[in-house]
């Protein structure tokens, strides 16, 4: 189990640059593959254009108490990347003047950012109809001044989105470390205790599942009926939605590709499972990601990957929603994760 | 050197047989694909029969597309070693239940 990131560690594939090239190169370059901007040629959707935005999707910081195999932030406790409050105080402004009706916030762990607890007052006075906090569960349990997030998330009325890869504790602690599952299950308790999750509350609790290795996601309806039955007669936990994810092959997910020789019949899996549909509806057409720093991209991938919006408002600083709409999406291989088979969102799947 | 008999690669080209005979290989695939649709049994259930018999059958791209696929959909590792024993008994039984035949003989011919 890794305890440091990978920038930390000095691998290449801290480096965004070095990504992006063993996307392009290879399969791709020989022909083997079709690349993604020929895949969605094919059925004359190139280029994606962004449509009226919905969600903002606000990176807070790199930083988490976890240092999970697959993690596409490469987060980890040795990461400094955090938003400052002027950064902040920047988002709420664009939050009240944009037509944005989402706010999700991720990281890193979000509720390590220290202006975390302000942020979310502070949203939570705009009036947004649905305002994500995207939890691992483990910060909950990890030191004595985050246990009471559950009654702060509570008070804001958060939206809790929390990752929760197996209902088994050897799958889910090989995936994001030793202790994580019982930490885990001990902070959904917790949250079922304040009324989270539970049948009919507006406490909304949903799960993500996202798969342990080199393969995709199965049918989110079944697997949401197997976590919910093993939690319930497990551990009596209850949940409203689960969302599966595909692992994209970004970061830390593509080093264990690479190392692991998984790489090249993972994307063949990927490009096999393209499915036209899903592609009509891929989170970048209607979220916007903005990095710790301020920074505009289409997706948490695509801020990862250092590949800016197509657009003259770059900035948080510079926001503008009119020239944001209809930019085209920046595409490259990575993408393919977001169109396999029922498709992959940060709300799961979209087909 | 002797190029192997097995290529796993040669599991994603399982899709040309239909270029040398499309009327049989398409609707062998629209059966194949219909088998394994949810119905009385379910989809979790069909890819556990299946990765089962891709054992009893010693099938190497079978055993690699149910791994695969019984991953995909939670499978745990226990769960998809119980199901290959399922197989294994069946074969071993299959061949201890002719001892029957061999005792009925023996009584026969030496009773």
């Amino acid at each position: 189990m890794a305890t440091k990131s990978l920038k930390k560690l000095g691998n290449d594939l801290a480096q965004s640059n070095k990504q992006i090239e063993i996307l392009s190169n290879g399969i791709f370059k020989t022909g083997e593959l079709p690349t993604f901007k020929d895949k969605i040629s094919e059925t004359s959707q190139f280029p994606i254009k962004a449509k009226k935005l919905e969600i903002l999707q606000i990176n807070v910081g790199y930083m988490c108490n976890q240092v999970c195999d697959h993690c596409h932030v490469d987060a980890g406790p040795d990461r400094k990347e955090i938003m400052t409050r002027d950064t902040m105080r920047q988002c709420l402004e664009v939050i009240k003047n944009s037509g944005a009706h989402t706010l999700d916030l991720t990281g890193g762990a979000p509720e390590m950012n220290p202006d975390f607890r302000w942020f979310v007052e502070e949203a939570a006075k705009v009036g947004i109809t649905d305002f994500i906090v995207r939890s691992n569960l483990t910060i909950i349990r990890a030191n004595k001044k985050y246990y009471d997030l559950p009654d702060f998330f509570k008070k804001h009325n958060v939206h809790v989105v929390s990752s929760m890869p197996h209902w088994t504790r050897g799958k889910t602690d090989k995936q994001r470390g030793d202790g994580v599952f019982d930490k885990s299950i001990k902070a959904l308790q917790e949250l079922n205790a304040v009324g989270y999750g539970m049948p009919g509350s507006d406490l909304k609790l949903d799960l993500v599942y996202n798969p342990s290795g080199a393969f995709l996601p199965g049918d989110q309806v079944a697997m949401e009926k197997d976590f919910k039955k093993a939690l319930m007669d497990d551990f009596g936990i209850e949940f409203h939605n689960l969302f599966a994810i595909t692992n994209l092959p970004i970061a830390r997910f593509l080093d264990y590709l690479i190392a692991s020789e998984n790489y090249e019949d993972y994307m063949y899996s990927l490009v096999e499972a393209y499915n036209p549909s899903a592609v009509e509806n891929v989170m970048c057409t209607n979220t916007l990601s903005i990095s710790w720093d301020g920074y505009l991209f289409d997706c948490d991938f695509n801020q990862m990957l250092e590949l800016p919006v197509n657009s003259k408002s770059r900035h948080i600083s510079e926001f503008n929603e009119e020239l944001l709409e209809g930019r085209n999406i920046v595409i490259s291989q990575h993408c393919y994760g977001c169109t396999a088979g029922a498709g992959s969102s940060c709300q799961g799947v979209v087909a | 050197m002797s190029k192997p008999y097995y290529d796993a690669a040669d599991l994603r080209k399982f899709g040309k047989i239909t270029e040398w005979s499309e009327e049989l290989g398409t609707k062998f695939f629209d059966y194949y694909g219909k088998v394994f649709e949810e119905g009385a049994l379910t989809a979790r259930e069909k890819s556990l029969i299946a990765l089962a018999v891709a054992h009893t059958e010693q099938c190497p791209y079978c055993i690699d597309a149910y791994t695969k696929d019984t991953l995909q959909r939670g499978i745990t590792k226990e769960q998809m070693m119980e199901a290959i024993h399922v197989g294994a008994a069946i074969k071993s039984g299959a061949t201890l239940v002719h001892g029957v035949q061999m005792m009925n003989k023996v009584n026969k011919l030496d009773g």
